[in-house]
């Protein structure tokens, strides 16, 4: 079984390839990872169509753990994930963390072969309670 | 014409109708994208205006298409196009709005039909985006303006009146929400742009073409 994807969705494109470039740092290939950020237009915001594509690239049957940043990301991808098919969406989560420590922290523990629950908790645990 | 007082009576929308409505609502966002602008940099990220022009612009790209469908699909697709392209929370809020709109309505939908729809489509949005009335966001208007359908009020003056409602709310959803205090004191962006909404459609609907 492969190991869990990351996704990162941020409003601002340079945001999520930089957020993306530490994670790689930490895992290499290890982790299938996949990044999105900025509206239809370039400008600053998120667009679902960009967060399912980046879905696609980095799915794993283990699941995939989704990082935002500010509230539009998170609804967006609450609404990528509901037009997934139905045999992925109970495998994609989005952990309530800091983006950038969040996917850092997300894909480390994912690297290890971590299940998706326990990839989602690492991440979350950077939250305050 | 069916008479649109009256609870049992289905409501024909026709094409050339369905056409106007779209047209009419797209209008409205592209001839208010500086005020909403404007609203949205007064305690959010400022980009309500451009992100609903947006996907205005895509759904008047497919307006053959949109148009020529019954109602519930029209809606559907409608909101889909607003889900892909506003770039914003409001793509999904909206899009869900007239997803569950599309969901929930017959081709001919009574007034008891589209009250019952509405207020399905409106917990939706709450759903969507965890929010619920007197957060100062879209749904203050939208709460209002079902209770007038429902109870055969003025939908214009409720919408208007709704929307002023939320200047003195705090916001507690959304980027205004970092605002906390600094929030009070100004219109929230997506309850105008939804009272513009309510504005436009009725305005087609209650003119013969």
């Amino acid at each position: 079984m492969s190991n869990v994807g990351i996704v990162i969705v941020s409003h601002s494109a340079n945001v999520a390839s930089g957020t993306a470039e530490m994670v790689r740092q930490m895992v290499g290939d290890e982790v299938p990872l996949a990044y999105c950020g900025g509206d239809p237009d370039g400008g600053l915001g998120t667009s679902v169509e960009a967060i399912m594509q980046a879905i696609d690239a980095a799915w794993s049957d283990s699941g995939i753990a989704i990082l935002v940043d500010l509230g539009g990301a998170e609804t967006n991808s609450e609404m990528a994930i509901e037009m997934q098919p139905s045999e992925r969406r109970g495998k994609i989560v989005i952990c309530n963390a800091p983006i950038v420590e969040g996917a850092v922290m997300a894909a480390t523990e994912a690297s290890g072969g971590a299940p998706l629950e326990d990839v989602k908790r690492t991440a979350e645990e950077l939250s305050p309670a | 014409m069916a008479d649109p007082t009256s609870d049992s009576t289905a409501m024909a929308i026709d094409e050339a109708t369905r056409r106007r409505v779209i047209a009419a609502v797209a209008q409205a966002m592209f001839d208010h994208v500086e005020e909403l602008t404007a609203l949205d940099q007064a305690i959010g990220d400022g980009d309500h205006g451009l992100n609903m022009k947006r996907g205005f612009e895509a759904v008047m790209a497919d307006i053959d298409t949109h148009a020529a469908k019954p109602l519930p699909e029209a809606l559907s697709g409608i909101g889909m196009a607003l889900v892909m392209k506003v770039g914003g929370a409001s793509g999904p809020l909206y899009g869900t709005l007239l997803m569950t709109l599309g969901k929930q309505l017959p081709a001919e939908p009574t007034r008891a039909e589209l009250v019952s729809a509405f207020g399905a489509a409106i917990e939706a949005v709450k759903a969507r985006g965890k929010s619920d009335f007197g957060q100062k966001t879209m749904l203050d208007v939208l709460g209002p303006v079902h209770a007038a359908l429902r109870d055969g009020g003025d939908l214009d003056t409720t919408a208007d009146k709704a929307a002023d409602a939320t200047v003195p709310l705090k916001a507690i959803r959304g980027r205004a929400s970092f605002l906390g205090d600094r929030s009070i004191g100004h219109m929230d962006p997506g309850a105008r742009s939804s009272a513009l909404m309510i504005h436009a459609i009725t305005n087609v609907l209650e003119t013969p073409a």
